[in-house]
């Protein structure tokens, strides 16, 4: 039986290198979606601190993970010890691409409407 | 005790904090705003959170302490465990909190426990990109606050992230193969962006002068510093000298992007010496056994 597939997304904090407006958006649209998730403060956080929520973060199956740089990513968890597997792993960048794109890839739809 | 979903069952113990808000069988559905607001005020404090709805999944809960916010329809334990102990369960309904307070509740479960508090400290320090580096320890000859080690199967590894220097991207770029990365630089491929055909080649003119003064840069280095010591000597002029130092150190600093603080904590010109000698010792006995 396959896993079904997790989203994993990362607050960057810290840093003002992925665009406020960008990551504020992508979190509503997930709060706001149906869909069970995982957040956390920050990968790179994480990575250096060696936490075990990244070998639970990691493992499990297919997983999109909405944070920055692919190459960043794969080995930010590489340093922690706990490697992403090779299959299943999508990085969605919010440095790179719009709100609007990361939420059409995670929940398959347009984007909605801003309720507050 | 309401049920945790497959994806969320505690299996194995480990030391992890993560922060549930639950939203399956047992409790009621959040309002979208307050989820979000909820997940947010979370997030800004520190805390991984995992949002557990019915129908889609989440990463497994393996152990250490869970703290499992809801709604919950039925009485919980206000503390339970899980996977025969290994896992220890907080539950705090939230039926009538607003975000800030059911966020300070998880402190309050922090605290008691005197669990280290999450932040505090920018996440700033090198990430090798194993793919690209070929192990030739110009990193570790070349950072002078003991931020890289070599592993015991003699490889470059990053052993000290907290001595790293805020900002300071250098190592990165005197890495011939562009592989150290720092994900919260601005600029690419420093911050994980694909590294093109132009990074490298300029990497590549960087190790050609590198060659050019020997192969050696701290010789070089320490060469240019008598030769300098001994024309200003006999030039007398010891305010001359100083001044073109901070001229070259912020010449450098500017092409190299490293902050003014970095240059204000350098180590003595014999703590360099010394730690030239015993990384360039280490580099040795590492590249001995390639």
């Amino acid at each position: 039986m396959s896993l079904p597939l997790r989203v994993l997304y990362c607050h960057c904090a810290y840093a003002n290198v992925v665009p406020k407006a960008v990551k504020e958006d992508v979190l509503r649209q997930l709060t706001e979606s149906g869909v069970a998730f995982d957040a956390v403060p920050d990968l790179c956080e994480l990575s250096a601190k060696k936490d075990p929520c990244l070998a639970e973060l990691a493992g499990g199956g297919p997983v999109k993970i909405v944070a920055c740089y692919p190459r960043a990513v794969k080995w930010l968890f590489s340093a922690a010890g706990t490697p992403l597997p090779t299959d299943g792993i999508e990085v969605l960048n919010m440095r790179t691409e719009t709100a609007d794109a990361i939420a059409q890839n995670l929940l398959g739809r347009a984007a909605p409407e801003v309720t507050s | 005790m309401i049920p945790l979903p497959n994806a969320t069952r505690p299996t194995t113990g480990s030391g992890a904090f993560r922060v549930v808000v639950f939203e399956g069988t047992g409790s009621r559905p959040l309002e979208p705003t307050t989820r979000r607001e909820l997940v947010t005020a979370l997030l800004q404090k520190g805390h991984a959170v995992t949002v557990v709805r019915s129908g889609s999944a989440a990463s497994a809960i393996t152990g250490g302490t869970l703290v499992v916010l809801g709604r919950f329809t039925d009485a919980q334990p206000e503390r339970a465990e899980g996977n025969g102990g290994a896992v220890a369960i907080h539950f705090r309904d939230i039926e009538s909190a607003p975000a800030a307070r059911a966020a300070e509740m998880v402190d309050e479960i922090r605290n008691e426990l005197q669990l280290p508090k999450p932040g505090g400290w920018k996440p700033w320090f090198p990430v090798i990109d194993y793919d690209r580096c070929t192990n030739c320890m110009q990193c570790l000859s070349f950072c002078l606050f003991d931020v890289y080690g070599v592993s015991a199967d003699k490889k470059i590894q990053v052993q000290n992230q907290n001595k790293c220097k805020t900002d300071c991207p250098a190592c990165s770029r005197v890495c011939p193969e562009v592989a150290i990365l720092f994900p919260k630089y601005r600029h690419g491929p420093i911050n994980g962006d694909v590294v093109s055909s132009d990074d490298v080649r300029r990497e590549v003119m960087k190790v050609d002068i590198s060659a050019l003064l020997g192969g050696d840069i701290y010789q070089a280095l320490r060469d240019r510093s008598a030769k300098s010591k001994s024309r200003f000597a006999k030039e007398r002029d010891e305010d001359r000298a100083l001044e073109e130092r901070q001229k070259c150190l912020v010449k450098l600093g500017e092409k190299l992007d490293i902050p003014a603080e970095v240059f204000a904590s350098l180590p003595s010109i014999d703590e360099i010496r010394a730690k030239a000698d015993a990384a360039a010792a280490r580099a040795a006995a590492a590249l001995s056994g390639n």
